[in-house]
């Protein structure tokens, strides 16, 4: 069976889309990821979608659905390398991803995670302390 | 392409073949490469549609050149359960599906053209055209 791997870098998972998924294999992405998020105690995850030449609004809902399990999951999610034009497309078609963060690139995204739990393990250390 | 072409969409697997098909040929045409990308979505929405809620069924290609203009043409049939309020089908938000009700509605905003005929009991049919720009 086709599967999109995925890649464990630190405390996030990476995800590299480079196929035209057809949509049976968007939801097996999704259910394997929100099980990897789990067993590696992830708490980022990454998704790189510059190799996407459309999101339409199934791959919309997709990386929305991923964004609200992860978060229930105590993981965040950002989306990077969208293409201009991948992106000119999903605003007219009325999509606007809500709930997802999104970066440049890998390197940037990566930086946003780290932030993110930076902060979030200084809110919860001062809520203990 | 000289001729029209026209490929089954029966199975997930056949929206992606149809995706590809419109790619090549809105390369081969010369759109730009936004133009491409909302051909190739618009194409994307419709081909789903044809199989989720049309119960399969037929899209096809063709280069079409009127006057000065060349475009492509896309047509997209089956003989499914058919439509019964297409301006409600069309609205945002609409969906009988599990979708977000973007298809048919964001796959009009997507093209130059887009003219949809359905038949309650008969089916649908979908007809879409991105001409190329100057």
């Amino acid at each position: 069976m086709e599967r999109i791997p995925i890649l464990k870098l630190g405390q996030f998972l990476l995800v590299t889309i480079q196929v035209d998924m057809h949509d049976r294999l968007a939801l097996v992405l999704q259910e394997e990821l929100t099980g990897r998020i789990v067993t590696d105690s992830a708490r980022g995850v990454l998704i790189d979608i510059s190799s996407l030449d459309i999101v339409d609004s199934f791959i919309g809902r997709m990386l929305s659905n991923i964004a609200g399990m992860a978060r229930v999951l105590d993981a965040e999610t950002v989306v990077v390398g969208m293409q201009p034009s991948v992106a000119i497309t999903l605003v007219e078609l009325g999509l606007s991803l809500p709930g997802i963060r999104t970066a440049l690139n890998v390197d940037r995204g990566m930086e946003l995670l780290k932030a993110s739990i930076i902060a979030e393990d200084e809110a919860r250390h001062g809520q203990a302390g | 392409m000289d001729k029209p072409v026209e490929l089954p969409l029966r199975a997930q697997e056949d929206v992606v073949v149809v995706r590809q098909a419109v790619r090549t040929q809105a390369v081969a045409l010369g759109l730009s490469l936004v133009d491409q990308t909302k051909l190739v979505t618009a194409a994307s929405e419709l081909a789903r549609n044809t199989v989720i809620h049309g119960g399969g069924g037929t899209a096809t290609l063709e280069v079409i050149q009127e006057a000065a203009r060349r475009g492509i043409r896309l047509t997209f049939e089956d003989k499914g359960p058919g439509i019964r309020d297409i301006e409600q089908a069309l609205r945002d938000g609409f969906t009988t599906g599990n979708g977000l009700g973007l298809g048919l509605g964001g796959a009009r905003r997507l093209v130059s053209e887009f003219h949809i005929a359905s038949t309650p009991g008969a089916g649908t049919k979908i007809v879409i055209t991105q001409w190329r720009k100057h």
